[in-house]
């Protein structure tokens, strides 16, 4: 008995399950520490903060899907031996199954039924005809596209959408239900309270993130499966397909550098700003000639170095995929080790200023070491630095990976990622007529990731500067409209500004 | 004739957190032109907030929901924000408690001055700087031509307040508000701040809304005192009335609970408890929960004001007329309550030496230029010799600036001394390795002055005491390893007797320091310290950033824990009062150097150094007709990087001679203790190898 498939892991798919665990671990510890909790629950209090995370939860799903890599067994007769593919599949290979294995010939325009470009079609009778020819998946199902297609695309879309909202629905009473049950509230009441906003957790933004999330999904799955939604590129793939798997490779660009910095801009930062003198003149003169050197430069020379030796070694990878992870790691690798000065500085700034506290003096005075004062009086207090510095470098690395996937330094030209499509479809933008699809749905998935990640790096830096506090102002303004609306009070102050003056 | 400044009904409501704080409810108040109005509370009682609300300066989350006020007949709650700022800086202007963050640092202090009289009379140019002048000359500004043409940072902390004082009367006002104008300032410069301020009032005929926590400071200032409760005025007097017999019980209290040589051997009255949060709700008198005399009215009824006597009334049911009768009962029973027994130390003084200091020396190099020259030093203590017997008090005493913390941080090898022995228990402590003093740490600890970042904000109380208990008595638990369990109960049993033992219930222990108040979080940073059994406690001005009230506490439980437990303290301090109750000898310090020492009655009594004399007189005090002189300082206390040749002290020394400017004086001794360095009295004949330091100089 043989398996069907043989699980792989590579190197990016064992630090995410790392990170994964860490976030887990993480927020176990932030559930159990109630001061740890608070600038939490003032990000959840974030309207915006929240939207961008429901939009940012169903990228980190799409990437955590691609992330389970496995290869599928081969049908062989007789033999005993199990043979497995040497393509590497993921799970969310396997959920876009016919987005990934419906490959037209070439280019397709969204939503086409037919090719880009003419082809010479023999026709029966022996003669030639020029003529864009039908496309093989896409549309195929179309007696006479010219006339059905808008109908059936409405259809389709309408129908997906339909169903994405009736999903919708079947989720907002869930949550409406578990809140009540919560707030030992009625089912009703507590929806109402949802769609005034009255809920501590901003849920109306959530719920409407979701509803236009939920609807678009819902039509572009119902219309994929019969269509080429944004098109098809030069060998025919899907572009719907490629985008997300683009979404993958930005993520683990974002997270698994800063991973990779954290270590050196925490224990060097730390130390630098702890132990002063000397320590801090070596580490500052490092920091300073490192950020001094221009970025894409180091970059490129590291990853031309390891591009040779893996082209030289190709004996150490059994697949392409294993290679093309490999090269992704190391570019995470030196894209943090090129990136851990901001960071630093920033922490060395801080342990300078946390270093003369008096908690730290009184630790000094009972003679404890300076690891222990390190790792429990300096670390607990900067924390909150890395994190505003992690969510705020997410979005700036994922725009990096483009822009050196562009330059042609990025990732391996046979991985999927924003950068590439970006580079495969510059040139089709000087083609007449134009191929613009798959520039703009590149452009269209980084633009929501990035902006989404934006606003939820925005929120978590709110909640975490102790010099804002948005809640209680927010929260302040409410009442304050809510009291001018009572007849009873007399909010003198704000009368005062609207009347003329006597 | 009429008020110049009439509040009515005034209540500033703060929207912060979930329930609004009510900072300031239902205040009602009066100014005459020329007074000098004192508003007197404790931190978090909406002192500030009635300022800022006359003003209209609220923060973003303050809002005046009801009320008036007043200047000169015209509703300032109904003018437009234009009309606003004609008021504001023109006719009431405000100086803040902070001089150091209340100047703009890029502009010259000309130009901040210039601003004000621009706006208000549109004087510019020439005009302008020579009003500019004369109005730094009149604050008394030496050199004012020069000056006004420097930075703020040019300027020492009390001449930066005088440029603020320059400012609010540049628009010359009909009100000067003045936010605790003196709080961040030390005595001498207090005083001359002060001083300054009286004589302008006497000058301008403006009337001051002084607000103050210090009784010291509206016994020399004020007229007319009023008290401030958790939002409320609870008592309105004259200065002579409320001094010679305070009604309230909460200002009763106040006086009880300061510090002072008359109170030496018991215990402080305290105000037990803390103000209560303005959020919640009140029924009846806000003071009730903590007051000795509450009784069921109080607690359901809120008092109205009853007169005492003309012009003192009091917002108490004590002094009702209905149960006025219950007065004097109740005033015979605060003498016998008020003074908590706290059993007289049983002088656990012995002769035996604790800690002797000898001319330790710390100074900070000063690195200049690219290779980091050292380009000088700055001498923050320069020679400091003190000795503090077993279970004995020494009080370090000085203005800011002057080394004292710096001697503490030196004793405990914090900041290692450049030159200076150290000896604890006969053991030499400097040069000593980490790990040899690291066995010797729990013998001496630390309390600090600001309780709000002395604790980890990121640390339960648990983990924060048995922080120094797991450090510094590891080999205790290696014995104990194989009864791991039971040790650690042990430890969980020793922190809760710790916290007992200061007053707090055992299961604060769970929670982390935010959770508590400045006078709770006080107690943990002793408990703390406690937690190793030291026998040497060096205080840095432990009580200097609480209330009056609080201080008493922690006051109070010092000294009982003296009396228990033989505690020796090095207590460093600028408040002569807490000097008085507490200490039995005294070192006064100037700029690195001990000047005088003696016994607490010689040196507070009896003072023999010019500065000492100075900064004894400098101190507000509650007297309504002080028999005292007050000797002004001049200037301030000069640089520690370049102190003055001779006496430290002879540039702003009354009595200076020429020999002062030529040599430091050696010690002379008036008793077995009481010496002081100064040229006045008679010089010991072997100066050289008494005073190395003088020699050098």
């Amino acid at each position: 008995m043989s398996m069907l498939f043989k699980p792989v892991i590579l190197w990016t798919d064992a630090l995410i399950y790392l990170l994964v665990l860490v976030v887990l671990a993480f927020v176990w510890y932030v559930r159990r520490n109630e001061h740890m909790l608070a600038p939490w629950r003032r990000v959840g209090h974030s309207a915006s903060g929240m939207a961008a995370l429901t939009v940012l939860v169903f990228f980190i799903a799409i990437g955590l899907l691609d992330t389970v890599h496995f290869r599928p067994a081969v049908e062989n007769s007789g033999n005993s031996e199990q043979v497995y593919s040497v393509e590497v599949l993921s799970l969310l290979d396997v959920i876009a199954e016919p987005l990934r294995t419906r490959v037209e010939k070439t280019y397709s325009a969204p939503f086409a039924a037919h090719l880009y470009a003419r082809e010479t079609i023999e026709l029966p009778d022996g003669g030639q005809v020029r003529e864009f020819p039908r496309l093989q998946f896409g549309g195929a199902h179309l007696q006479n596209p010219d006339v059905e297609l808008v109908a059936d695309v409405t259809e389709r879309a309408a129908v997906g959408a339909a169903q994405g909202f009736l999903g919708w629905c079947v989720l907002v009473v869930l949550l409406g239900a578990l809140l009540a049950r919560q707030d030992n509230a009625g089912l009703l009441p507590t929806l109402f309270a949802i769609r005034r906003g009255a809920t501590e957790v901003p849920w109306n933004a959530v719920l409407l993130t979701l509803v236009l999330i939920l609807s678009l999904l819902g039509a572009a799955l119902a219309l994929s499966t019969h269509y080429h939604i944004f098109g098809t590129d030069k060998v025919g793939q899907d572009v719907f397909y490629q985008s997300l798997k683009s979404i993958r490779t930005g993520l683990v660009i974002g997270t698994l550098t800063t991973l990779m910095m954290l270590p050196f801009a925490l224990l060097l930062g730390i130390m630098a700003g702890y132990f002063r003198g000397w320590v801090d003149d070596v580490i500052q003169y490092i920091y300073t000639t490192l950020s001094s050197i221009p970025g894409v430069l180091l970059i490129a020379a590291a990853v031309l170095m390891m591009q040779v030796y893996m082209e030289t070694h190709p004996e150490l990878f059994d697949t392409i995929a294993a290679r093309a992870d490999l090269r992704l790691l190391f570019l995470c690798i030196i894209l943090g080790v090129t990136s851990w000065t901001g960071l630093c500085r920033l922490l060395r700034g801080e342990t300078l200023k946390l270093r003369e506290m008096e908690y730290i003096q009184a630790a000094h005075a009972f003679g404890v070491s300076h690891w222990r004062i390190i790792s429990r009086h300096i670390l607990p207090n900067v924390m909150h630095i890395v994190l505003i510095a992690t969510v705020m470098d997410f979005s700036g690395l994922v725009l990096a990976e483009a822009v050196l996937s562009y330059v042609g330094v990025g990732v391996d030209p046979s991985m999927i990622s924003f950068g590439t499509m970006i580079n495969a479809a510059r040139l089709e933008m000087a083609r007449e007529p134009m191929v613009w699809w798959a520039l703009l749905s590149a452009f269209g998935f980084m633009f929501a990731l990035v902006l989404s990640a934006n606003l939820f790096a925005d929120a978590v830096q709110d909640a975490f500067n102790p010099r804002v506090r948005t809640w209680s102002l927010k929260a302040g303004k409410l009442r304050r409209t809510e009291r001018t609306k009572t007849p009873e009070s007399k909010p003198v102050a704000a009368a005062a500004k609207d009347s003329n003056p006597p | 004739m009429n008020p110049l400044l009439q509040i009515d009904n005034l209540e500033t409501v703060l929207h912060t957190g979930a329930t609004p704080v009510r900072a300031v409810d239902g205040l009602t108040l009066q100014i005459m032109q020329g007074e000098t109005f004192a508003l007197l509370g404790e931190s978090g009682c909406g002192k500030s907030m009635t300022a800022l609300s006359v003003m209209r300066l609220l923060p973003e989350v303050g809002e005046i929901v009801a009320g008036s006020i007043r200047i000169g007949g015209e509703d300032l709650l109904l003018l437009p924000e234009a009309a606003m700022r004609n008021v504001r800086g023109k006719r009431i202007s405000m100086i803040f408690q902070e001089p150091m963050l209340s100047l703009n640092p890029v502009m010259t202090v000309a130009e901040q001055i210039g601003e004000v009289l621009q706006r208000h009379f549109n004087l510019r140019g020439a005009a302008q700087q020579q009003r500019v002048l004369e109005i730094l000359n009149q604050v008394g500004i030496p050199d004012a031509e020069r000056r006004m043409a420097e930075y703020p940072f040019q300027f020492s902390g009390g001449m930066k307040q005088r440029v603020m004082i320059a400012m609010a009367l540049a628009g010359e006002p009909e009100l000067l508000i003045a936010d605790e104008p003196t709080t961040a300032l030390d005595v001498t410069i207090q005083a001359q701040v002060l001083d300054l301020m009286r004589d302008l009032q006497q000058r301008s005929g403006m009337a001051i809304l002084l607000i103050t926590h210090d009784l010291g400071v509206v016994a020399e200032m004020a007229q007319k005192v009023a008290v401030m409760y958790a939002g409320e005025i609870v008592e309105t007097a004259t200065r002579a009335e409320f001094f010679h017999s305070p009604a309230h019980p909460y200002s009763r209290k106040l006086f009880a609970s300061l510090p002072g040589k008359n109170k030496r051997d018991q215990g402080l009255a305290v105000i037990s408890g803390s103000v209560p949060p303005l959020s919640r709700e009140f029924v009846g008198c806000r003071f009730a929960d903590r007051c000795d005399h509450a009784w069921d009215l109080c607690r359901t009824t809120a008092p109205g004001w009853s007169a005492v006597v003309v012009g003192h009334q009091v917002r108490c049911h004590l002094f009702d007329q209905t149960a006025g009768s219950m007065l004097h009962s109740s005033a015979g029973k605060t003498a016998e309550t008020a003074p908590q027994g706290i059993p007289a130390a049983p002088s656990a003084v012995t002769n035996s030496e604790l800690l002797r200091v000898v001319d330790l020396k710390v100074h900070f190099p000063i690195h200049k230029g690219l290779m980091k020259r050292v380009a000088g030093y700055v001498k923050a203590v320069d020679g400091v010799s003190l000795t503090i017997p077993q279970g004995g008090t020494l009080a370090l005493v000085g203005e800011s600036g002057c080394g004292k913390t710096t001697v503490g941080k030196g004793i405990l090898q914090l900041i290692p001394p450049t030159a200076g022995s150290v000896r604890y228990d006969g053991l030499e402590l400097v040069g000593l390795e980490r790990k040899q003093l690291r066995e010797k740490r729990a013998e001496f600890q630390i309390i600090f002055q600001d309780p709000y970042s002395s604790l980890n904000p990121r640390m339960r109380i648990i983990d924060i005491i048995e922080e120094g208990m797991n450090a510094l008595n590891v080999r205790n638990n290696d014995r104990a390893d194989h009864a791991g369990q039971q040790s650690s109960s042990l430890q969980g049993q020793k922190v809760d007797a710790l916290l007992q033992r200061v007053g707090l219930p055992p299961e604060t222990k769970w929670r982390y320091p935010h959770e508590f108040s400045g006078g709770q979080r006080q107690r943990i940073a002793i408990a703390r310290a406690l937690a190793v059994n030291p026998r040497l406690l060096i205080c840095d001005e432990p009580t200097s950033a609480l209330d009056v009230s609080v201080q008493a506490q922690i006051l109070n439980l010092l000294k009982e824990l003296q009396a228990s437990l033989g505690l020796a303290y090095l207590f460093i301090t600028h408040n002569i009062s807490v000097v008085e109750y507490l200490a039995d000898e005294v070192a006064v310090m100037y700029l690195g150097r001990i000047v005088e020492w003696g016994s607490v009655d010689e040196v507070l009594g009896n003072p023999k150094h010019p500065y000492t004399q100075a900064l004894l007189s400098a101190v507000p005090v509650i007297e309504l007709n002080p028999k005292r002189e007050v000797i002004r300082l001049h200037g301030d206390l000069p640089s520690p990087a370049n102190p003055p040749a001779g006496c430290h002290f002879h540039p702003r020394c009354p009595h200076a001679m020429p020999v002062c400017r030529e040599t430091y004086p050696g010690s002379s001794n008036f008793s077995s203790i009481h010496t002081a360095h100064c040229h006045l009295y008679p010089q010991p004949q072997n100066t050289s190898t008494l005073q190395p330091q003088g020699a050098e100089t």
